[in-house]
Formats: C-alpha cells, sequence, structure tokens
C-alpha cells in the first residue's frame, strides 16, 4: 500500500505543476520553456524554511509568494519578447536559475538540500492533501477559464493584436497569468520538497521544463482534463513499466514529437476529433 | 596578458559556436522555426566522423562521411517533420522539435553506448606557438580558419549563384518567388542539407578539439545556438557570427569573473536576458 501512496502523491505533485504551467501556455497561450524554475523556487523556499523551523503548512504560501514574485518579474521582462524570442528568454531563465543555485553554498550547491523535516502528517494524509490540493487548483483552473479573465487569456492566445485593438491591455494579463502560474508551480514545488525531503538543482533543469510542458501538450494545451490525465499518465509511466525506467526520455520526446506531428491538439483535440463529425474539426491555425 | 588570452580562447569558443549555429540561421530564415534538433545532427555528423575517420584512417574522410549523412539526415528530418507543420503555429514546431531532439538523444546513447566513443589515433593535435608564449592546438587554428572560409563561401553563394538568390528570395517572400518559377521544396532541401552539412562539420571539429563523442554532446550547444541566432537577429548570417564570437568571449571573461556566482551557460543567458531586455529585437538586427 506504501508503494501506491507514494505513486500517488508523485502523480498528484505533476498534475499540480502540469496545471500551473497550463494557466500559462494553456490558456494565455504564452510558452514557457524554463517553469522548472519556478517548481526550485518554491522547493528549496519550502526546503529552507522548513529547515529554519517553520511549520509545514506556513511554507507553503510563503514558497508560492516567492515563485510568485520571480514571475512577475519574469513575466515584466517577457513583455518585452513575443513567440520565438520568449521561448528563448525563458528557457535562458530556467537555466539562469540551475546555474545560480548551483554556485551558491548556502543553497547547498551541486549537493542539494537533504534532511527535509518532516511534516508532520502521516503519508496517507500527505497524499490526501496533494490530492486535495490538485482539485483545488482544477477547480481554480475551470473557474478562471470561464470567468472575464480567461476569456481575454483565450483572446490574447489566438490573437493578441486583435485584443490590444479591442482596447485590453495585453501586458497587464500577460502579468497576471504568469504571476499566478508560477505562484501554483511554487506550491508544486512545496510538495514536491516535502514529499522527496531531498532537492538538488538538477531536479529543476531543462527536461524538467520540457516533461511538464509535454504534459501540457500531450493533455491538449488549455484542456484542463486532458491536462491532468496527461500528467498523471506520463509521471507513472515509469513506475508502472520498469522497463521504461532507462527509456523514459526516448518515450516522452518520441511522444512529444509524434503528438505535435500528427494531434497538435493533444490528447483532448484526439477526443474531440473522434467525436465529432467528419471534417468539422480542422484546427489550424494559419500563420 | 591575461585578457589576450581570455580572448582568444573566448574566439575558439565563439567559432564553434558559429559553426553550430550558422545552420540554424538558415534554417530559420526560410522556415521561422526554431529547429532544436539541429543539435542532434551535429552528434550525428560527429559520431559518423569519428567512426569513419577509426575505420579508413582518413579525417578528410570522416569529414566528409560526417557531413553528408548530416545532410540528408536534416533533409530527411525536413520532409518527415517540419514540412506537414509548416500550417501549424510556431511552437507546434518547436516542441516537436524538442521532442524529437531528445528522442535523438536517447537513439544515440542506446545506439553507441552512454560513455561515448574517441579517435583511435587523433589527429592534428600538435600545439602551435602564435605570438607572446600564447599557443595554439592546430585543430583549434584549422577550424578557426574552415569557419571564417565557410562564411566566405556562404555569402558568395548567396548572392552570387542563382540558388543562392532563389535562397534569399524564398526568404523575403515565398509566393512571390514561387510565381517567379522558384520551387519552394527545392529551395527549402537546400537549405536544410547545406545547413545540416555545417552542423555535421561542426560536429566532427568539437570531436577533434576534445577528443570525445558523447550522446549529450548536442545539448548545450543546442540552447546555445538558439540563443545566439536570437542576438544576432534571427535570420541574419553576419548577425549570427559576431553574435557567436561575442557570446564566446563574454563566456570565458564571465567564468574568470561571474564564476563565483553563475556557471557558464548561466552567464550566456544572463547575457542573453540582458540583451533581449534592452534591444527585443536581438544585438544586430535592424527594426
Amino acid at each position: 500500500m506504501d508503494y501506491e501512496i507514494s505513486l500517488l502523491t508523485t502523480m498528484g505533485v505533476s498534475v499540480l505543476f502540469a496545471l500551473s504551467l497550463n494557466l500559462i501556455t494553456g490558456f494565455c497561450g504564452q510558452i514557457s520553456l524554463g517553469h522548472a524554475a519556478f517548481l526550485g523556487i518554491g522547493a528549496y523556499v519550502a526546503a529552507m524554511l522548513g529547515k529554519a523551523g517553520l511549520p509545514f503548512l506556513a511554507t507553503l504560501p510563503l514558497a508560492m509568494l516567492l515563485a510568485g514574485a520571480v514571475g512577475a518579474v519574469v513575466g515584466l521582462a517577457s513583455l518585452r519578447v513575443r513567440a520565438d524570442f520568449l521561448a528563448i528568454t525563458t528557457m535562458g531563465v530556467g537555466f539562469l536559475f540551475v546555474g545560480i543555485v548551483r554556485q551558491q553554498n548556502w543553497l547547498g550547491g551541486e549537493l542539494g538540500i537533504s534532511g527535509i523535516p518532516d511534516t508532520g502528517l502521516s503519508k496517507t494524509a500527505f497524499m490526501l492533501l496533494t490530492l486535495l490540493l490538485c482539485a483545488l487548483v482544477a477547480a481554480f483552473s475551470q473557474y478562471i477559464r470561464k470567468s472575464w479573465m480567461g476569456r481575454v487569456f483565450n483572446g490574447i492566445a489566438e490573437d493578441e493584436d486583435t485584443m490590444r485593438v479591442l482596447g485590453i491591455d495585453a501586458s497587464r494579463y500577460k502579468l497576471v497569468a504568469f504571476a499566478i502560474g508560477t505562484a501554483l508551480a511554487g506550491l508544486a514545488g512545496s510538495m514536491y520538497a516535502y514529499n522527496l525531503r531531498f532537492i538538488g538543482p538538477d531536479s529543476f533543469g531543462f527536461v524538467e521544463s520540457i516533461t511538464v510542458l509535454s504534459m501540457v501538450v500531450v493533455g491538449g494545451i488549455g484542456s484542463v482534463t486532458g491536462v491532468i490525465v496527461a500528467a498523471a499518465l506520463l509521471s507513472a509511466l515509469p513506475a508502472w513499466f520498469q522497463v521504461i525506467g532507462d527509456y523514459k526520455l526516448l518515450v516522452y520526446g518520441g511522444l512529444l514529437f509524434l503528438m505535435m506531428r500528427f494531434s497538435p491538439g493533444g490528447m483532448a483535440g484526439l477526443v474531440t476529433r473522434f467525436f465529432s463529425p467528419v471534417g468539422s474539426v480542422g484546427k489550424g491555425g494559419g500563420t | 596578458m591575461l585578457y589576450v588570452e581570455l580572448t582568444a580562447q573566448g574566439l575558439v569558443q565563439g567559432a564553434i559556436y558559429a559553426l553550430i549555429a550558422l545552420g540554424l540561421t538558415l534554417v530559420y530564415g526560410l522556415l521561422r522555426i526554431l529547429h532544436v534538433a539541429h543539435a542532434a545532427l551535429f552528434t550525428l555528423g560527429a559520431y559518423v566522423g569519428v567512426i569513419v575517420c577509426n575505420a579508413s584512417g582518413s579525417l578528410a574522410l570522416g569529414f566528409a562521411a560526417g557531413m553528408v549523412v548530416a545532410g540528408v539526415a536534416g533533409v530527411a528530418m525536413f520532409r518527415l517533420a517540419y514540412q506537414p507543420l509548416l500550417r501549424q503555429p510556431p511552437f507546434v514546431a518547436l516542441i516537436a522539435s524538442i521532442g524529437l531532439y531528445i528522442a535523438a538523444e536517447e537513439i544515440f546513447r542506446i545506439v553507441f553506448g552512454a560513455q561515448g566513443l574517441s579517435f583511435t589515433a587523433p589527429p592534428l593535435q600538435g600545439q602551435i606557438p602564435v605570438f607572446g608564449g600564447m599557443q595554439f592546438k592546430v585543430a583549434e587554428l584549422l577550424m578557426m580558419l574552415s569557419t571564417v572560409a565557410i562564411i566566405g563561401v556562404l555569402g558568395w553563394l548567396q548572392t552570387r549563384t542563382r540558388i543562392g538568390v532563389a535562397c534569399q528570395a524564398t526568404v523575403s517572400d515565398p509566393q512571390m518567388a514561387e510565381s517567379f518559377g522558384i520551387t519552394l521544396l527545392k529551395v527549402r532541401d537546400i537549405n536544410f542539407f547545406v545547413g545540416s552539412a555545417l552542423a555535421g562539420f561542426a560536429g566532427v571539429w568539437v570531436a577533434l578539439l576534445n577528443n570525445l563523442v558523447e550522446p549529450t554532446m548536442g545539448s548545450v550547444p543546442s540552447y546555445k545556438a538558439l540563443a545566439i541566432i536570437v542576438l544576432g537577429g534571427l535570420g541574419s548570417v553576419r548577425g549570427t557570427l559576431a553574435a557567436a564570437l561575442v557570446l564566446g568571449v563574454v563566456e570565458s571573461f564571465g567564468t574568470i569573473y561571474l564564476g563565483q556566482l553563475l556557471d557558464r551557460n548561466a552567464i550566456a543567458f544572463a547575457f542573453l536576458i540582458l540583451v533581449l531586455m534592452v534591444r527585443p529585437q536581438g544585438l544586430f538586427a535592424k527594426r
């Protein structure tokens, strides 16, 4: 039973993380290739504060606050660049985070931080808390999507210039998307830290950023249900098939490529296409 | 003296970056795809070069084989992966490309082994004294010379031959070029072949300089080459060359003066982000 509980917890953390990116990339259409940096910020804040003696539940909001604050700064910087430039800038932010943490002895340097204190919760309670957070974040995502803000996000994702012509301050909305998405990544990060009780800079590198992007993309960019299913499946895949463990990256890379090549709408797109009359779905945005 | 040496080291590194980034610029200029998988062709060229050179004893043959194989693989990649995605929004091709690269890296690891290959009798390893007691490896000097030569030849091809002019026309206005009787597919094939062959060429040089090829040798250059073409203003050959050399020098000075704070990759990306904040269109692009 222990095994299932820890697997479910890991899956829950991945779902949280993927949902946080979905807000930025899925809803608002702003691609990020460095999202793992914010998972890392959350994890490091939680780990440092936890070791300093702060209770577990008090570290969560602080981790969210710092990740969100850094996210807002990155968002502010990202307003100056678009599309391809944005992808490269966010990728740079990811490399910057890992590069800085590696060289800081007070953050554990290459070795990372071990001996993160216990949460005081039983394993089952921690798992339930993770799943509860997933449910809350999913509900929050759905709420945002239906709200006025969510519609503006969607408009920005579809055609930013038109939104500007309509008199909407697209920059402000993009900033909000970045702040919320990165704060939620910080939340996922602190759960990650308390779950493993060990963190190191390599857990928050480019591969993690791509992994979470692949969860969002495979799930179907913007679809909350699709992203939850994809994040849960992709994070559990290596554990279910021990064989895959060694080929995990090959599977990720291959899936990511095949999904984009044959179904740019992800799993959600596949499902929609399957259940809709022939010829009515053909979502190919011209450039 | 230290400054001169740092600059020289930076220029050597910058020339390698330039070779990798040049092919990427050709592809970007034509298709507006951030072609991360370019680094897979770089690695492929390196492997083929080392294997052929070890088997035949001729470095020239190794270079030729590495370039041809990388070039053909590049055209295949274009036809199978990118060509069908040209009508999708640009991030679709970017994510597909990242997936392709991750999968390729794993394939190299599975096929050639994780520990890498090296030359049985590494050629061109002698040292040549330059001025003031400074020494260059023969391979380093030849690599820099060939970079200069290649850029000259590329410039000549682009401006003085029918194919080159057709490429330029396609870059500036594909529809107009097509209506003047240029076969777009042919131009794109040629561009991919040349760009990928350059990646293979760079791969064999890096293999020579380090006397090692490993599955992951492309990962850092691939992200840095993206940073370079962004710095160079996306799609400009001269801008790319300048950006590559500048980045090489910034890195070599940065590791000395900022090494306590940031690692090498972080320095490169910090520089990239700073530049993009000041000049969102890149260092050398005209608005």
